[in-house]
Formats: C-alpha cells, structure tokens, sequence
C-alpha cells in the first residue's frame, strides 16, 4: 500500500485539509503530514517503482534508488524542521503553499520521467511565490512576480526540452542526457536545470525574492528551489565538464556582493549562491567520490542554510530590522538564536567536526583526486571566501559587533526548539558523519578525519578569520595598515582574492556598461510594448468602427493578392 | 424510429421552443421550458456524438430529398464534439440563469431573452450540423442576429454600443461568406458541400474561385476574431450579460473555428489551400501575433471580463496556429484545445458571473481580498487560470502537450514551438495578477461589512460554475475522452479514416 503512494503525496493532501482547519491548528496539521511522509519515505525500498499510463506514455511516477531516496530523506527533514519553525504560522495561504512547494520538490526527486518532473517542477514554481507574497508589501509582490515568471520560464524550458527530447528519442524516461550542443533538448533541460540552480547570470532571481519572503517563508525556500536542480543536474548531467568552470565561478562571484551586502539575508542568499556552487562542481567533475560529495554537501548544506536563515528570521521576527548596520549586539538578548547561529556559521565554512567539514572536502578530494589544480585552488579561495561572510560576517554583525542597543526576547519557543534541532543535527553530522555517508549514492571510502584534512581547513579558516579582523580595523582605522607577515605558501590565498577582485572590478565595470546599453534598449523596447499594449495604447483600446472595417478590407486584398499569385 | 431523426430534432427543437416562449412569457415557465429544450438538446448532441464515434459520419436527408438537391445534414465525429460543446454549454448556463437575470435583465423582458438564446443556441448547432453551404449563412445569420440582440441586453449602456459595432462587423463577416458562397455557387452550380468538394477540382485554377475563397477567409476570421479583425470582441465580452460572456465565449468562436476546419478540409481541400493559395503564410503569423498581442494586452487590463477576452483573442491565435499546420496532429490538437478553451472559459465567465452577482463588479480593485470573502468561487477561478496558463492536470496542459506536439512534428516549425511555450509565461502574468489581488491583498473594511447583509451566491450560480471548473481538472488528468475524439474527428477531417 505505502508504495503505491508517491512520496511527498501525503504532503500535498495535508495542503488542501489545511484551509478547512481552523486558524491555530494549521501549523500543527503541516507538522504531523511531514512527520508522517517522513515515516512513509523510510519505509521506501531502493527499487521501488510505480508506472503509470498517461495518454500512450509510461510515467515512472515512484523511482526509489539511492540518490532519488537521499534527496528525499534530506527534503523530508528540512519539511519537518521547517514546519516546527513556522508553528506559528495561521495564515492558510502560507501553510498550504509551504506544504504544496516541500511536497511537489519531494515528488520531483523521485520522478522517474521528464513529464513528471515537469509537473512537479511548475508545482514547486507556482506555490512557492506565495511564501513571497505572504509578506504582503509592494516591493515582495514585484520581485514574487519576477521570480514566478523566471521559475515558470525554466519549467517552460524543461517542458520543451522533454518534447524535443520525446521527439529525438522517443521516450520521455529521466535519466543520464548528457549535454550535446547540437542538440536542442539537451540544451533545452540543462538551461532549464541552470536557472532553478541559479547558474551565473541566471542567478538574480535568487537574491531578489529570497530576502523579501516572509520570516518562515525563507527557510522553505533556502531548502528545495536550488537543491531539487541540484538533484536533477546529478541525475541528467553527472560529469559534464563545463559544469566544473560553471560552478567555480559560481563559488566565487558572490562573495564580493556578500562582503558588501548590508541586508543579512540577502548576504545569506548569496551565500546560498556560493554553495551551490561546490555541488555544481562535484556533479561536473561526475567521479563517483564527487557524486557522494555532493550529496553529502547538498544534505548538510539545507541544514546549516536553513538554521542560518531560522536564526536571521528569528531576528527579523524579533527586532522587524535585518540590516546589518542597524543591529548589533543581540547575543545579550537571544543567547540560544546566537549560539545556533554560530553553530549554522561554524558549519558552513567548515570548521572540523561541524557538517560543512565532512561534506565539502569529499568535493575537493574529488577535484583534487582528478588533479584539477586550479579548480582546487579556486575552491579554497571560496571557502575563505564563505568564512568571511557567513562563518564570520552574519553572527558578528547581528549578535556581537557594536551594540544596537536594541533588547527584544528571545525567539519563540517553537523557533528555538527547531534551531536548536537543527543545530544539533549539523554537529551531530560533523561529529559522526557515518549515517550519512551510508545512505549515499555510491559506496564511500573516505575518512574526513585526517590530520591533513584537519590541518589544511584549519590554516583556511583562520587565515579568513584573520583577514577579517583585519578588515574590520582598516575601517575602523584608516590611517593605521598593520602589516601581515605572509608565509610563500599563503600568497597564491592573498593573490588570487586579489586578483579576482581586480578582474571583478573590471569586469563589473564592463558588465555595468553593457547592462546599462542593454536595459536602455530593452527599456525602450519595454516601453514602446506597453505603449502599445496599454488599454489606451494601439492594441488596447477600442478601435473605431471605421478602423476594424478598414482591415478587414485589407486583408480581403491581402488575400486576394496571396491567392491570385 | 425516432432515433433516426436525431439530427433534425437538434436543430428544429429549439427552433420551434423560441417562439414558443414569446408565447408563454411568464418568466419562470419560459426559464423551465428553455431549461428543458437545453437538456434534450444535450441529450440528443450525446447520443449523436456516440453514433458517430461508432458508426462513423451519417447523413440525413432533409425531408427525404436526395443530396444534390435537398438538403442534408451530416455529421462527423467532429461536428458531433461540436455540438455536444455548445448544447451542453447552454445547458449548464441556463441552470445558472434564473438569479443572475432578475438581476441583470428586467423581469419582463426574461422572455425575450430565453427566445433570442434558444435561437442563438439553434443557430450555432445549425452551422454544425448542415450538409448544405447557403444553410451554413442562414444559421449564421440566426446565431448572428440573436447574438447581438442578447449582447445588446447587458446592464451597462455601453452593451448598446459593443452590440452595434459587433453587429457592425460580424454584418460585413457574413455578407463577406455569403459573397464566398456566391461566387463558388457561380463557378459550381451547387451549394451542397460534397458535391462544391467534388466540382472544385475542375475549376479551382479560376479566380473567381480564389476571390470566393478570399472573401471566405476575411468572412471566417472576422467571426473567429483573428487578429486584427478581434476588435469587437472584448467590449462585447465585457458588457454583455454574464451569463451570455460565458454562452458566447464557450461557443461562439468555436463554431466560426469548426466552420474553417470544415470549408478547408472537406470542401476546398488541403491542396488548394496550402499548397495553391498558401494560406499559412498570412494566417500563422496572425496567428502568433495573436497570441502575443492579445497576451499582452491582458496583462494590462483592470477589468477581469475584459482581460479575459483578450486572453481568447489569444487563445484564437493557439486553434489557428494548430490548424495551420495542416497535419493530423495539428487538427487533433486544435479539436482538443477548442473543447478543452470552451470549458475553461465558460468556467471561468460563469465565476466571473458569480462575483459580479455578489459584489456587482469585476474589476480588479474590488476583487482584493476576495480569496477571502468568496473562498470557492476564488479557488475556482484559480483553477480556471491554471488551465489558461496550461499547468499540468488540468485540461489545459493536455492542449499544450498537443499543441506543441504537433508543431514539433513539422520539424521547420520548432521555433514556433518554443514561442507557443513560452508565450504561456504572458499568460502566468496576467493570471497571476488576478490571484494576487484574489489572495494578498486584504479586503477593503467597507467590503467586509457588506458581505454580512448580503445573501451568499446561490447554489444553482455555484454547482453549474463548479461542474465545469472540476471537468477541466477531470479532462485534465483522464484526457482520454478528448484525446480520442479529436484523433477521430481528424481522421476524418483529412480523410484517412475509410
């Protein structure tokens, strides 16, 4: 019985109860559906399969193998977790596209077909908007418009892609495509793929929607949206090259914007952004130490990512500011939110014995396995990179730094109890990474404890802390330049920063000039069609008499010349 | 046997219950009766559906009168799937009827209303059914006519003005079919459509049969309201009565859609059309520019009646560009789309029509909050858009699915595949903006406290509005049914089926 029932089903049921139930208990209803769903996906056998007929195709509604079953033990915990956070939560509308979206994601990953895929893929697009909307103001209706039609557009792109992949091979089947330029479907689903994973210059959707989302709203959204494309660009596109220099790039643009953002969840989303990119490059290196790299960051990063975005909500939800200069200090009032915070920070930059450790340097084992030097130093450049904004940027701003002077309470009890969850689970994982790996794709040979793993990460993550402080006396003090001795073996760490800031600020400059040449011709364009299409414009008002008649003599001749010719 | 005069018994029924309201004139006999004329035509469009899924086309001869020279009456799986959209259309909108009339149309002119219905519904099913070219005019003349009379009838005055320029331009559309008509009875010398099919051959290199068919094409676009010739579309939409936008979108363009399928495949022929006269290189990029335009325009619209229109005008520009391609899947695809659009959107009008009923407006400042205020008919109206944007397991995906399939089949043509999907995202945009304002935005206080002295939408406006809303959900997800038919009906469209 239980496998006859597609995973993330039970989900999707619990949404449509949860408007019939009264205001306080909606919260609860959301809870109990993840906790049951979470049962019903560990009751799932690896192999479990359900086909369907749809119109003359095989739908593979359940593919239950050990990648699809990893996603969906991860999705199901981060629903759960999620769902404690947001017990609060009375808004109906909320609840239920919080549920819809953690459902149709879970639906997605075990999709055995790209028309299922499609449709959950629309599902995850259409119901999570309203996470954005739920905030309720001007600028969150806009970017949530924004943000629909980029997530329909890629859903659009991967229903193309399927036909066109129907049509080339017909069948509809999801598994390895493998990139082919010379083939539409294949560049079809992979653009498509790209733009839910916020690929470079596909990425702006991200950091516009995220931060404007509601409190409760972030934290669902920082764990499916990306990670489902990750799943799919680990099913279709293992080891598909282009994806490693995709993914450095994607490692490192955003740190800059992260250094200089104020909104701490925009700085959060950024970093989202960076991580995102370790995956992409353990999918396109496609080893099979990689694949487990990246699932095991995939699993670990929606933990830490989403305790970093309790914990800023928890502020928003508390002092109604997000804005690092405007807070301060907070540790005095929420003690436990800062602790977790520290524990979110802690894992993502990796420290030893915290999650990001054991899952970020099976990817660079990977890379460094396949002797892609370069790759490997851009990554370790981005790992200081990710120290600098979240392990060190987030917490000392909200809760240390100067003090605001603000004193709230702490947060809720419901949000400490998932914090504190969830903290649990990433230094339990640090700690004791064994279960994870055991669910992994393929079978793990990899011992994260070793005293060169520890030495190297250490060396990182200190030299970042330490640029930090640095950073944060310059501004203080201007005049006074401490001088940093550096060892030779440090300065490709303090050269490549540097270099990549100059080749950034160029580029962004370039980029700035283009962008602004685009936006005056796309703006002119955009104007002249709303000119045109606006109720008094040329197709939006009503047209005289005289005018509707004289077109359709105009076309009469116009057919009279087609035919006679 | 009775069940042989099924065919005339669609057409005359009706016909002759017209009249007979204006005799009755008590407003809830003439609503009972009509009621009842509705169903039974209903019932006789099934089962003359299910006698030409299984027994292929029939032919009925008027008064026993032999083809050439009587007139006949013949249906195939296609006009069988087109009748059965317009009778059960009007069936469901006469059970939304009695409420929302008393409070659109004055009590003593219900009569009137019921006869010009019965007439415009007899006039749609005429076209469907009829062998026999002129018979095609004179019911187009009745659907016509009747059209613009129950347009003219819509509360606000400016219904007036959007019924005359109507009847202005669907005027020049008809006398445009009856000059096609009349120059291809010139160069044939007859008006039944088999025989015109088998006397075109010998003289379809002349130019009087290229002006019939030129005149018959602006006839056909400006009844289909194909871009640019869509410009009396939204005011009529819009001012019309709610349950006439709703009968009227469901049907009308849909039977003008049939009449092109029909003059093109089984009376000109796809060689003369395409291959000769090349009319896809006009009517495809009207077609797109249909849906872009018309799209487009929808996004801006504040009225929801109106941006709804636009969205047919669109929705045209999807049967059109299917029907261009002039392939079997093309024809299938837009069979299913012209079934699946008439579904959605009569659903969607008969909500409207519930809004307007409870709030007396359908613009979109006063719809805020409604999300709230009327729960089912919002979610109904949600469900309605997620067919016009085509999102999966609804009916309208499976349009989509079609659609794109058979312009992916005609492998120059992919493009055009690609701008079909995407031009979805317009439509994510307007619809979305509808759900916005449905569910984000609070209601306005003084709405709120009206709700609590006004009675609720009553059940007969609710059930009829939700039996439609779930059938795109139930097409959508047990497609088979549609799927099916339209593969019949374009089987024998092109003629491959024996």
């Amino acid at each position: 019985m239980t496998t006859s029932l597609p995973p993330g089903a039970i989900l999707l049921i619990a949404a449509l109860v949860v408007p019939f139930v009264p205001g306080g208990g909606r919260g609860a209803v959301a809870l109990l559906a993840a906790a049951i769903s979470l049962v019903h996906v560990i009751a799932l056998e690896p192999g479990t399969q359900l086909s369907l007929e749809f119109v003359g195709y095989q739908l593979e509604v359940i593919r239950a193998d050990r990648l699809s079953l990893a996603f969906g033990y991860i999705f199901h915990i981060a629903a759960l977790l999620s769902a404690i956070y947001a017990l609060h939560v009375r808004d109906g509308v909320q609840v239920s596209a919080g549920l819809i979206y953690a459902g149709s994601a879970i639906g997605a990953v075990f999709a055995g077909d790209l028309l299922t895929l499609f449709v959950y893929w629309e599902l995850t697009a259409i119901s999570s908007v309203f996470l954005i909307w739920a905030s309720r103001s001007e600028p969150a209706y806009r970017a949530g418009m924004r943000y629909l039609i980029i997530q329909v557009g890629s859903g659009v792109l991967l229903l193309a892609g399927s036909l066109l992949h129907l049509r080339d091979t017909g069948s509809l089947a999801f598994g390895q495509i493998g990139l082919d330029t010379a083939s539409p479907a294949s560049v079809c689903i992979f653009l498509a793929f790209g733009i839910k994973c916020a690929f470079p210059l596909l990425h702006n959707w991200l950091q516009d929607a995220y931060p404007r989302a509601t409190v409760t709203g972030t934290v669902f959204l920082s764990a499916f949206t990306t990670k489902l494309a990750v799943y799919a660009l680990a099913r279709g596109f293992p080891g598909t090259e282009i994806l490693i220099p995709i993914g450095l790039v994607m490692t490192l643009f955003p740190i800059l914007f992260a250094v200089i953002e104020n909104d701490l969840r925009k700085v959060l989303a950024y970093s989202l952004n960076n991580q995102l990119g370790f995956m992409v490059v353990g999918i396109g290196v496609g080893t099979e130490m990689a694949l487990n790299g990246t699932v095991a960051h995939a699993f670990c990063h929606i933990l830490y990512k989403a305790l970093l975005f309790m914990t800023m909500g928890a502020v928003l939800f508390r002092t109604g500011k997000i804005g690092a200069s405007q807070l301060g200090g907070l540790y005095k009032s929420m003690p436990i939110t800062a602790v977790c915070c520290i524990v979110g920070a802690a894992s993502i930059a990796g420290f030893p014995l915290f999650s990001g450790f054991i899952s970020k340097s099976m990817i660079l084992t990977a890379v460094a396995d396949e002797h892609l030097a370069i790759i490997w130093f851009g990554l370790l450049v981005a790992s200081a990179g990710v120290m600098e904004h979240s392990g060190i940027k987030i917490p000392y701003f909200a809760f240390f730094g100067h003090d605001s002077g603000i004193r709230c309470d702490e947060a809720p009890r419901h949000m400490l109890i998932a914090m504190v969850a969830t903290a649990g689970l990433c230094v339990m994982l640090g700690l004791f990474p064994w279960p994870l790996y055991s669910i992994l794709p393929y079978a793990v040979d990899y011992q994260p404890f070793t005293a060169d793993h520890f030495v190297t990460q250490l060396q990182l993550l200190l030299f970042a802390a330490l640029a930090f402080v640095f950073l944060v006396r310059v501004r203080l003090y201007p005049p006074e330049i401490p001088s940093v001795n550096l060892d030779t073996d440090w300065l490709y760490r303090r050269a490549a920063p540097a270099a990549v800031a100059v080749v950034y600020s160029v580029g962004s400059a370039l980029r700035d000039a283009m962008l602004g040449l685009a936006l005056l011709m796309v703006g002119g364009v955009i104007s002249l069609i709303r000119e045109v299409t606006a109720p008094r414009g040329l197709f939006g008002r009503t047209w005289s008499t005289g005018a509707m008649v004289l077109w359709a003599a105009v076309l009469l001749g116009v057919y009279l010349v087609l035919y006679y010719l | 046997m009775i069940s042989q005069h099924l065919p005339i018994l669609q057409i005359v029924v009706p016909l002759l219950a017209a009249p007979l309201c204006v005799l009755l004139r008590q407003r809830h006999a003439v609503w009972a009766f009509a009621l009842g004329v509705c169903w039974a035509s209903f019932g006789v469009a099934l089962a003359l559906l299910l006698r030409v899924m299984n027994d292929g086309p029939l032919v009925y001869e008027l008064g026993g009168w032999a083809a050439p020279w009587g007139i006949v009456y013949r249906l195939d799986p296609l006009g069988g799937i087109v009748l059965l959209i317009v009778s059960g259309v009007a069936a469901l909108v006469l059970v939304f009827a009695p409420r929302v009339l008393d409070q659109e149309i004055p009590a003593d002119k219900h009569y009137l209303f019921f006869a010009a219905f019965l007439l415009c519904m007899t006039g749609l099913l005429g076209i469907t059914i009829t062998g026999d070219i002129f018979n095609v005019f004179v019911f187009l003349e009745i659907s016509s006519l009747s059209a613009y009379v129950l347009i003219s009838m819509g509360a606000d005055r400016r219904a007036l003005l959007a019924a005359y320029r109507y009847l202005v331009m669907g005027t020049i559309g008809s006398t445009f079919i009856l000059i096609g008509i009349g120059l291809a009875y010139m160069m044939t010398g007859t008006l039944n459509m088999a025989d015109l099919a088998a006397r075109l051959g010998d003289v379809h290199e002349t130019r009087t049969i290229r002006a019939a068919f030129a005149f018959l094409t602006v006839g056909v676009s400006i009844k289909l309201a194909l871009f640019p010739l869509h410009v009396w579309l939204p005011n009529a939409y819009t001012y019309a009565p709610s349950m006439v936008t709703a009968f009227l979108a469901a049907t009308a363009t849909k039977v003008s859609c049939y009449l092109l399928l029909r003059l093109v495949f089984t009376v000109f022929g796809v060689p003369l059309v395409f291959d000769e006269m090349r009319l896809a290189a006009v009517f495809m990029p009207l077609a797109l520019m249909a849906i872009f335009v018309a799209s487009t325009v929808a996004i801006f619209q504040t009225n929801v009646k109106r941006l709804l229109a636009y969205s047919s005008v669109a929705q045209i520009g999807y049967l059109v560009l299917a029907f261009g391609f002039a392939s079997q899947a093309g024809v299938t695809a837009c069979v299913i789309h012209l079934f699946n659009h008439a579904l959605m959107k009569g659903a969607l009008f008969l909500a409207l029509g519930c809004v307007a009923f409870r709030i007396g407006s359908v613009d979109l400042e006063d719809l805020r909050g409604l999300g709230r205020r009327m729960p089912w008919i919002a979610a109904l109206i949600v469900i309605g858009g997620l067919n016009l944007i085509g999102v999966p397991l609804t009916a309208g995906f499976i349009s989509k699915w079609y659609l794109v399939m058979a312009a992916l089949e005609q492998r120059e043509y992919w493009p055009v595949a690609v701008a079909m999907l995407f031009s979805s995202l317009l439509a994510v945009a307007y619809v979305w903006r509808i759900v916005e304002v449905l569910y984000m935005q609070p209601p306005r206080p003084s709405d709120l406290q009206s709700d609590q002295r006004e009675a609720p939408v009553p059940l007969s406006m609710v059930a009829p509005t939700t039996v439609m809303t779930l059938g795109t959900v139930v097409l959508g997800v047990y497609p088979t049914f549609t799927v099916q038919v339209a593969q019949r009906a374009a089987e024998f469209l092109l003629g491959v089926a024996a």
